[in-house]
């Protein structure tokens, strides 16, 4: 079987248009789930090293119920079986949505990024010296305020560059959104495959795309990592 | 309330049987690869150093999914002829999974200090004799969490061969879900399953990590 390449399916319009709606739509999900990730993370990774032992349960049984099931099953379950957990007439309501798809690609990645990053706010919060808790605490500050002011943003300077891995796994990670119909990146290259039976050159494409995307992230988030380093620290 | 899944429960058990199929090959094609890819990641020879590296960073920014899908359509042309979806989805397996474990791998043969080769080379060792009861043995008790870790994220991995319609478990509870339309339970099963086995992976290779932290080879 003689292959004839065809690589002006990457440039060649339609094509090349759908591509680049698919890096949109891509990057939007990206960052969109990476907002709800990081708030909820933060939260929940916090949640673990309350002294309440419920919470700090709630937040394990979430972070162990998240991390051991395969992302492409979470989101068949919320897109497929979400609706019908609401019952009859809340699941009609929601079917309707146009684009529901997208809606749920996005809050299924965000819940299920934030498990990571709950993992990682817990090793940062680990890695900060008790007597920094009992410094904190003899200023007069409440364990909330203590948190809030200091150690919260002090463990997420200390734990930025795994959230940078993350932050670029969120974006690979939104490739499986294509499985629930979702025209992304990924979902666009085999669109171009169904049309003209170029996949290896859409594909190819696609992945130089995403390299390309991450490389950017990298750049982005040097610039963000150096900014917040804390001083004294062994850099990267 | 399962009642789905109890009458297509041969039919599922079977696609799980698939996925454990695909984990081993991955696993026994990606360990192996891993194993060459950490030592070319450590040579001092640039010629192996450079192509192994860029192999490695490049896939890893890349989604796997995406992998999947270009072997998929790569295979056919080598091959030269329609090749099985499963072949295709273990290369791609193959090939993403060891660039993973040739990290994992480079850091346990890193994690060998010089001193300790010296050490051994005094009591009067040969080389291999300081591979076989030195080396192998505290870079693998090193290694051992981490390469469990990644184990079971290749086993969640393997839901992915989705895509190219091969009939592994998520693949075959869709089918189910299209017949009789039983989401909850069917993707509800589905993630028990696969929640078991992880939570279980995931407890053992906590196990080794505490009891290498506790014996001193961490």
């Amino acid at each position: 079987m003689a292959y004839n390449f065809d690589w002006s399916v990457l440039w060649r319009q339609p094509y090349g248009m759908w591509l680049l709606q698919g890096l949109w739509l891509t990057i939007k999900i990206g960052l969109l789930a990476w907002i709800i990730a990081l708030s909820l993370g933060i939260v929940i990774g916090t949640l673990r090293v309350t002294p309440w032992k419920p919470l700090r349960f709630f937040a394990s049984a979430y972070t162990e119920l998240f991390r051991n099931v395969p992302f492409l099953v979470q989101l068949f379950f919320w897109y497929y079986a979400g609706p019908m957990l609401l019952g009859d007439r809340l699941g009609h309501a929601l079917n309707q949505i146009i684009g529901l798809n997208y809606y749920v690609a996005i809050f299924a990645l965000g819940i299920y990024t934030a498990s990571r990053v709950a993992e990682h706010m817990r090793a940062g919060f680990a890695s900060i010296g008790r007597e920094q808790y009992q410094a904190v605490l003899s200023t007069g500050m409440t364990q909330y305020q203590m948190y809030r002011y200091v150690i919260i943003p002090y463990a997420l300077r200390i734990i930025l560059p795994p959230l940078t891995t993350e932050f670029l796994t969120i974006f690979k990670n939104s490739s499986i959104a294509m499985t629930i119909g979702v025209a992304e990146l990924t979902f666009m290259s085999y669109r171009i495959d169904a049309e003209t039976f170029h996949g290896l050159e859409a594909t190819t494409g696609a992945m130089f795309i995403y390299l390309l995307l991450g490389l950017t992230v990298v750049r982005i988030m040097g610039f963000i990592e150096s900014r917040f380093k804390i001083p004294g620290m062994i850099g990267r | 309330m399962f009642d789905a899944v109890i009458r297509n429960f041969g039919f599922l058990m079977g696609g799980f049987g698939v996925t454990l199929q695909l984990t081993a090959c991955a696993l026994a094609g990606g360990i192996t690869l891993g194993m060459i890819v950490g030592l070319g990641r450590i040579a001092r020879n640039k010629w192996i150093y450079q192509p192994v590296t860029l192999y490695v960073n490049f896939i890893r920014n890349i989604p796997l999914i995406l992998v999947i899908f270009w072997f998929y359509f790569v295979m056919p042309i080598i091959a030269g002829r329609p090749l099985n979806p499963f072949i295709s989805a273990v290369i791609s397996f193959i090939v993403f999974e060891a660039t993973y474990f040739g990290e994992i791998f480079r850091a346990g043969y890193q994690s060998i200090s010089v001193d300790l080769i010296h050490a051994a080379y005094s009591t009067g060792l040969t080389y291999s004799q300081t591979a076989r009861y030195i080396l192998i043995p505290i870079a693998f008790r090193r290694m051992l969490p981490s390469l469990i870790t990644q184990s079971i994220i290749t086993f969640q991995d393997t839901s992915l061969a989705f895509v190219i319609g091969l009939q592994e478990f998520v693949r075959r509870a869709s089918i189910v879900d299209n017949l009789e339309v039983r989401s909850i339970q069917l993707y509800g099963f589905v993630g028990i399953v696969f929640f078991i086995f992880c939570f279980i992976g995931s407890k053992i290779s906590l196990h080794f990590e505490e009891k290498g932290r506790r014996t001193g080879v961490l």
